[in-house]
């Protein structure tokens, strides 16, 4: 093939994979979802994916831009075939303007490196997803990621100040800047949570937060998950907001207790976890307020972290928690509804019908303050018809949150995995306006294809079709 | 076509979260898929279901891996990495070309099970070392070269017992078995000195079993199980009959293969039951000193060290409180932390012989790490990552001591002793 040759020259051999044995890799990111690339490139300069979009995209090619490859709903997953674009090499974090509070970085740059580079000088990065540790700060701009603490700080957008975006003629462009605010549209937040179908993001100017005086958290154990919900509630009717409200159920405690335990009490329904941060006046306050809104509802416990170690001890078992479900069983499909919160005791218990019903175990952590839930339904792909039950009983529970006045998603995007419940919470005319709003910025829709928007994807033979799945794929 | 041997019950654990990626040494250096733990883990799954052959590419991918098992500590469903990639390593075979295969099938079988050969071997090299010999290894092609000149200088006097049982000095508190190990006695034996005399000033009888042998962990590593289980059989047998409260390893290396024996062994009905006896009588000589709690005077160390994490201690037996307990305890000994000290220094058995590119830029990013202590001695209690060390030190000629930690505290006893 032509275009492998033109990409060697471009990246260099060693940069462009396509041995069996090398992108079988690339067929798969977090999520179960899976489909081989023909090429992966790993450009190493702004210039290099530049060029290698124009030769690309030139060759009527498409692209499937890719981070760390821990996103969860199958967006770095080539189901419409085409090149990976992988961005690992570009890793650097090319300025800290502290007196700015801001920071250039790369889009290979991982989520955790921004804020390890500035902790000294008493600053952070906020989005913290679950796995910020390997996710990069361009994966999060794509699906715009949320994560525990964005429930005080906001989510991935509202810390992107600015975007470098390579288009689809290989041409680089600045959308946004160093200021909170720049003439015109905000094209910057039009490309954020774009998912990778707008173009590739080669370079993000980011707001750095300065780190509070004080930061405390405590663990509420429960007997009853409806108690814990209902915490939720009373603590935002309160006033209060927490820098972080998490639950945990009695499975997911089981798979964190069983892969690298933390000492989270595997008898309790579920455990929640809150934090607060700011002035040391009031972080005692608040906490106290938490603590006693906890046992109102029924607390059989609350353990306030002594220690800088304690409140790393139980973030880790928070934050391992998706990845300690391997201990129960071979897969799990993460949901990532949004309801309410309000309504979350309700949610919650439909959430346990629909697992009765459909005959799935369900694992919950998620982000309860911002009702944003995440029902992991527990199984093994090799079981034959499990995995259609799975994606039933996943559909079940988004309908759900839909019909509680949420959304699909809160932080994992749309991807392949819900393209065909956008018309859930979408008309026509909403799709088609989202169409038009991509076609401006890539008219023939080349990057990411068959990615957010409910149509088959355009090419790409399918191995194996399970039903129920998108075609083109096969899980 | 499906491998059913490469099956492996430990694959089902991986959900392919990620969260290893960061942690790799390999993936760190590559940003390539299949140079990280999930990539690993992924390609023996599609090569166990017949996906793909486990052709000569896929074994490079497996053989780039230093088993260094950071992944292990990152990984948090608790998936075995180290479980995956030797069962992959077992169907690939040693490493390499037909030549370097048959070297190292020669090492595993004939070498390594047999000590006396070692031990002439090493008696051999040593006269050749101060021979004058030395100037004609420029002939040598390029590879042996550079494996020659990593060769440390072979000491005067190996490391030989005067006797097979050394009784505690002062109260008796344990009765322990020491492995001397292979390489240990030749190349370190006043570290295995020290590590004994560590011990009995601690009040341990220690005894030291002539029938013992290498540990294998080289054959394990490489894909070698035949020579290995029944090298793994004879310290059993060896080290159960001694009667003893724990069986005491200073190679980080050594220990984790020894605690795993139970694994190695699970399919010999044989075996089974007592390996994994044997398998819970195994402690590093860190971790069982700092569980005990030293005892006897310690003199005054007057200075500052850094410390690395050796990757069989820290990630292969979880090992990293007790070593610096051990340092915090000699008076005059300041320890100040490296960056990412549990990130492996490219050592990894024989991979810097293997892979001497991989192995040499872990080993500058070590080396930067060091300077950046400003520390004018690391304490690495492993041969291997003192090799490793030593050989950056002489590169860079930054004059750092690379010191195990038993030498340090042996240092420190007799200084006590010398000034009551």
């Amino acid at each position: 093939m032509e275009l492998i040759g033109l990409l060697r020259r471009i990246v260099g051999h060693h940069h462009v994979l396509v041995a069996p044995e090398d992108v079988i890799v690339y067929e798969q990111d977090g999520s179960i979802l899976q489909a081989i690339p023909e090429v992966v490139v790993l450009p190493g300069s702004v210039e290099e994916v530049g060029q290698v979009v124009r030769a690309t995209r030139g060759a009527g090619v498409a692209i499937v831009p890719r981070g760390s490859g821990t996103g969860l709903a199958g967006g770095a997953v080539p189901a419409g075939g085409g090149v990976i674009v992988s961005l690992a090499r570009l890793n650097h974090l090319l300025e800290v303007d502290l007196r700015g509070r801001t920071a250039i970085v790369e889009p290979g740059v991982i989520n955790l490196e921004v804020t390890k580079g500035v902790a000294p000088h008493g600053y952070f990065y906020a989005p913290d997803p679950s796995s910020q540790a390997a996710c990069s700060v361009g994966g999060n701009l794509a699906n715009n990621s949320g994560g525990p603490h964005t429930l005080a700080y906001g989510v991935t957008t509202n810390h992107a100040l600015g975007v470098e975006v390579v288009l689809h003629d290989g041409n680089p462009l600045w959308l946004g800047g160093r200021v909170p605010d720049t003439p015109g549209y905000d094209l910057c937040g039009v490309f954020v949570g774009s998912e990778g179908t707008l173009g590739v993001v080669v370079q993000g100017i980011v707001r750095l937060m300065r780190a509070r005086e004080s930061v405390r958290t405590l663990l509420a154990v429960f007997n009853r998950m409806d108690d814990a919900t209902r915490v939720v509630v009373d603590v935002t009717g309160a006033g209060i907001v927490p820098a972080a409200l998490e639950m945990m159920d009695q499975t997911t405690i089981e798979a964190v207790e069983r892969g690298a335990p933390v000492g989270f009490p595997r008898d309790a329904e579920a455990v929640l976890l809150a934090e607060v941060e700011g002035v040391r006046e009031y972080t005692e306050r608040a906490l106290r307020e938490i603590e006693d809104i906890c046992r109102r509802a029924g607390a059989r416990e609350v353990r306030v972290a002594q220690s800088e170690q304690e409140r790393a001890a139980l973030w880790k078992g928070r934050k391992g928690a998706f990845g300690a479900l391997g201990t129960l069983a071979p897969n799990y499909y993460v949901m990532d509804g949004v309801v309410p919160r309000s309504r979350l005791p309700e949610t919650m218990r439909k959430v346990a019908e629909i697992g009765r019903a459909f005959g799935v175990r369900i694992a919950n952590v998620f982000h309860a303050g911002d009702g944003n839930l995440h029902p992991n339904i527990l199984f093994d792909m090799r079981t034959p018809g499990e995995l259609d039950r799975v994606i039933e009983a996943g559909a079940a529970i988004l309908k759900a949150c839909v019909e509680a006045g949420g959304s699909l998603t809160g932080e994992h995007g749309i991807g392949l995995e819900k393209k065909a419940y956008m018309s859930w919470v979408f008309t026509e005319a909403d799709l088609d306006a989202m169409a038009r709003v991509r076609r401006a910025f890539d008219p023939t829709a080349g990057f990411n294809p068959g990615k957010v928007f409910p149509s088959p994807p355009a090419c790409g033979e399918p191995r194996r079709v399970p039903a129920k799945i998108p075609a083109g794929l096969w899980v | 076509m499906a491998l059913p041997i490469l099956q492996i019950p430990e694959l089902d654990q991986c959900v392919h979260c990620g969260l290893c990626l960061t942690q790799c040494p390999t993936y760190r250096v590559t940003h390539l898929e299949t140079e990280s733990p999930r990539g690993r883990i992924h390609l023996v799954r599609a090569a166990g279901e017949g996906r793909i052959a486990p052709t000569e590419r896929f074994a490079e991918h497996l053989y780039l891996c230093l088993m260094c098992r950071a992944c292990e500590t990152a990984c948090p469903s608790g998936v075995k990495y180290g479980r995956i990639a030797e069962a992959a390593r077992e169907v690939l075979g040693p490493p390499g070309g037909r030549f370097s295969r048959a070297v190292a099938g020669l090492a595993f079988t004939q070498m390594f099970p047999r000590l006396g050969r070692m031990r002439l071997l090493f008696t051999m090299l040593r006269a050749y070392q101060r021979s004058g010999l030395r100037v004609l290894a420029r002939l040598l092609p390029k590879r042996l070269r550079e494996m020659e000149a990593l060769l440390p200088p072979v000491p005067d006097r190996f490391f030989a017992p005067e006797s097979a049982l050394l009784p505690a000095l002062g109260p008796r508190r344990a009765r322990v078995a020491f492995l001397s190990g292979c390489v240990m006695p030749l190349l370190f034996g006043e570290i295995n000195e020290a590590t004994v005399r560590v011990l009995r000033r601690n009040g341990c009888d220690v005894l030291i079993p002539k029938d013992q042998g290498c540990c294998a962990a080289l054959n394990v590593h490489n894909g070698e199980t035949v020579a290995a289980k029944a090298m793994a059989r004879r310290n059993i047998d060896t080290f159960l009959s001694a009667g003893v409260d724990a069986v005491i390893v200073n190679a980080a290396g050594c220990g984790a293969t020894m605690k795993e024996y139970g694994h190695l062994l699970a399919a010999d009905p044989q075996y089974a039951e007592k390996a994994s006896r044997f398998s819970s009588l195994v402690r590093d000589a860190s971790e069982f000193l700092a569980g005990l709690g030293l005892v006897g005077g310690l003199g005054r160390l007057e200075m500052t060290v850094t410390y690395q994490d050796p990757c069989h201690l820290a990630h292969g037996q979880k090992v990293r409180a007790q070593p610096r307990q051990l340092l915090a305890a000699v008076p005059g000994v300041t320890l100040v932390e490296m960056d990412a000290s549990d990130r492996c220094c490219g050592s990894a058995g024989i991979y810097n012989i293997t892979h001497p590119e991989m192995s040499q830029t872990l080993l500058e990013e070590k080396m930067a790490a060091i300077a950046r202590t400003k520390a004018p001695a690391v304490v690495a209690p492993n041969p291997g990552c003192m090799l490793q060390l030593r050989s950056g030190v002489q590169r860079t000629g930054n004059g750092v001591t690379v010191y195990h930690l038993m030498d340090l505290l042996d240092r420190a006893y007799q200084l006590g002793e010398a000034r009551p």
